[in-house]
């Protein structure tokens, strides 16, 4: 397949630390993406995938001890986390916040609005809002109903995942992160998530997907396959590395890796 | 030291002005005054040291020498002006009360339906002087220290009453306007009376027109709920920093009633609001709410009593505060269900947010249950905003402010939820959404002229 690569680096993350209460946790990543690619992260758990995705997205929980990211020549790091959503970074949640009393609508017209005027542009209108709203739904076959209620709250785990998709369609970033976006979902949840992603996928944009399984790969078609393991990028090939993952576990890739550190 | 002794004060001013007092009102108001200060002469104001007052001194409330209009002195108040209040796309039945002088207007004279009364109680007192006395001083008890004082010195208020199945369709508004000469205290009476298979909704704000001078408002609301009757009773405080309020509210259901209120305290000084609800037919229901937003050094106190009397009642408490600054909050509720109310539910929840670090809130909730049919729960938290809620809002690019914010009227939304109308629902999200964005609060729009 020919696909419309772009030279310009979307996002460069080099020798990143990061950790929590003095604890090291991601211990010098380095990773470049460039538009039009989608970038699988897999690696057992606690290895940092979700702290890297917190942190990339600006979690305050997280300290950053040393590296840089430059996200579209801007120093990401300097940026709040609502900076860099404007800017074009978006983070599915691998668990949405449940907001008890703020409603989808208001949540979401809170968000396109700030942006706008992030951009100097005027707030949408109450009827261009709610036409977006309309359009954006489809992509994921999101509910009307649930869009009138609070943001995730009683949804279940398939509808979360979609409500986090529909965000990410409302928004239109130039990178997104999807963490763990296929736990805890069904097949047809599955398969109704990863089509919203692919039908978002441009040559503009960028995905970063974080998962424990092989089996959102059979849906969505990465370019890269990285295995993160104790803080760091142990290894990076192309999608028959997800393959070879799936059947032959990590222990292998541990194995290496610890004889090399010992 | 012994803590002054504020009663005294007002003792002697009933006794030096006795005459004058009676003379501006209405021997079915008169008849309570001496029985009232008899009492008060072996009593005292609660001070910390009381049980259900640990927070909040009355005494230190009402010790300062304010002064108080016995002479009737008309404080002019520009009525047209207080039509801003008005709620915006509702039209709402709108009376004046200054200070404590009830103020008709001629739209609530022309519209007010057959059957329902709103008028100055001193006014009715003398017109109708059988069914206000049928009412008067027999809901609130005349021991209660407050009540007494109100009986000895009320000159005016309001009267509301409804006729035996007369539908109140549009909103009743009272716009309580304090002003004139400070130090002022006033002693405002309100009796309600739903009789049965009656309907209204009523709204209730108190503004302080003069926002340096240093008032004390002093209230008793006596309603009366009968058979199959419903009421709404909402309140709204903007006052301001130098006022003290204490408003005593005590209700009376009989079988098949049903009492929504909600009081909703915005900008104020001291405050101290008592709801006492009694159940005393079956099927009633109660629902109390009440929203507090506190900054400053202001300091609120909420004190709720509910006595199911009766089988088959629901009643449902729940009180919200959101303390900033150096304010401080309190809440002591209680739910008493007496052994003749079997199959009783009652509930009862306090939640808070502290916004600071200096913010303090104390919280009391209590079940006095002698009864063994009855669902009952309670419970009380006090926390922040949920961190996780305010990062993910801001991963969706909603600035910080913005987003503590919505996550603060999220907070009180379940308490605004419990409006019985959608225009008051919808003024108080708006007011919320003001004062929460540091707006001044109605005065944009309202005739209390404080802003200026």
């Amino acid at each position: 397949m020919l696909r419309i690569m772009n030279n310009d680096i979307l996002l460069d993350v080099n020798n990143l630390h990061a950790g929590i209460e003095g604890k090291e946790i991601l211990k010098g990543i380095n990773l470049t993406i460039r538009p039009g690619e989608v970038h699988v992260i897999m690696g057992p758990n606690g290895s940092g995938k979700s702290t890297l995705s917190s942190v990339l997205a600006g979690n305050p929980v997280f300290t950053v001890t040393e590296g840089s990211a430059t996200f579209h020549g801007m120093d990401l790091l300097s940026l709040s986390p609502e900076d860099r959503s404007h800017e074009g970074l978006f983070l599915s949640f691998q668990y949405p916040v449940e907001i008890p009393g703020v409603s989808m609508v208001n949540f979401m017209r809170a968000a396109i609005n700030a942006k706008r005027k992030y951009f100097h542009q005027e707030p949408l209108s109450a009827g261009d809002f709610l036409k977006l709203m309309r359009q954006k739904r489809a992509v994921v076959e999101l509910d009307n109903k649930l869009a009138s209620r609070s943001v995730n709250e009683g949804f279940s785990g398939g509808e979360k995942k979609r409500n986090e998709i529909f965000q990410m369609a409302m928004l239109e970033p130039r990178l997104s992160i999807l963490d763990e976006t296929d736990s805890g979902l069904d097949i047809d949840a599955l398969r109704i998530v990863s089509e919203g992603v692919n039908k978002l996928k441009s040559s503009e944009n960028a995905t970063i997907v974080i998962t424990h399984y092989q089996r959102l790969l059979d849906y969505i078609k990465p370019d890269f396959v990285h295995v993160l393991y104790k803080g760091r990028i142990v290894r990076s090939a192309g999608p028959e590395l997800a393959l070879e993952l799936e059947q032959r576990g990590y222990d292998w890739i541990k194995q290496e890796i610890d004889e090399k550190f010992e | 030291m012994m803590p002054m002794d504020a009663l005294k004060q007002y003792i002697d001013l009933y006794t030096d002005n006795a005459e004058v007092i009676d003379s501006h009102s209405a021997p079915v108001l008169n008849e309570l005054r001496q029985t009232a200060c008899d009492l008060l002469k072996s009593s005292r104001f609660p001070t910390k040291k009381d049980e259900g007052f640990h927070k909040t001194s009355i005494n230190d409330m009402f010790a300062p020498d304010f002064g108080v209009n016995i002479n009737r002195y008309n404080i002019p108040v520009d009525v047209a002006e207080s039509f801003r209040c008005d709620i915006p796309n509702v039209s709402t039945l709108l009376a004046v009360v200054v200070n404590d002088r009830f103020v008709a207007t001629r739209p609530l004279l022309n519209n007010l339906p057959e059957g329902v009364t709103v008028t100055s109680l001193a006014a009715a007192a003398r017109l109708h002087p059988e069914l206000v006395k049928k009412y008067y001083g027999r809901i609130a008890p005349g021991d209660n220290v407050n009540v007494a004082l109100n009986n000895m010195l009320v000159q005016d208020g309001v009267f509301i009453h409804l006729s035996k199945n007369v539908v109140l369709e549009k909103p009743l508004q009272l716009v309580n306007i304090f002003d004139g000469p400070a130090p002022m205290a006033a002693f405002r009476r309100v009796l309600i009376v739903a009789e049965e298979n009656s309907f209204a909704n009523i709204l209730v704000c108190d503004h302080t027109r003069n926002r340096d001078g240093a008032y004390l408002s002093s209230e008793v609301m006596e309603v009366m709920l009968e058979k199959g009757a419903s009421v709404g009773l909402y309140g709204i405080e903007e006052s301001s920093a130098n006022t003290a309020r204490y408003s005593q509210m005590f209700v009376r259901q009989e079988h098949d009633s049903s009492f929504s209120a909600a009081s909703s305290t915005l900008l104020n000084g001291v405050t101290r609001n008592d709801y006492n609800v009694s159940l005393n037919g079956e099927n009633c229901s109660a629902e109390l709410a009440g929203i507090v937003i506190a900054d400053g050094k202001s300091h609120i106190d909420n004190n709720s009593n509910v006595i199911h009397n009766a089988p088959h009642c629901r009643s449902n408490q729940l009180f919200k505060y959101l303390l900033d600054g150096e304010s401080s909050g309190a809440f002591e509720g209680s739910i008493v269900v007496r052994p003749e109310a079997p199959f009783t539910e009652g509930y009862q929840s306090n939640h808070n947010i502290l916004a600071s670090d200096k913010a303090r809130m104390h919280t009391r909730p209590q079940l006095l249950i002698f009864n063994d049919e009855v669902k009952c729960s309670h419970g009380a938290t006090t926390g922040q905003l949920d961190p996780d809620a305010l990062f993910y809002m801001q991963t969706r690019g909603i600035p910080v402010d913005q987003a503590r914010r919505l996550l603060m009227q999220a907070f009180m939304s379940d308490a605004v939820d419990t409006i019985r109308v959608d225009a008051i629902r919808d003024r108080l999200r708006h007011l919320l959404e003001r004062r929460l964005t540091g707006e001044d609060l109605l005065c944009a729009e309202c005739g209390s002229d404080c802003h200026k």
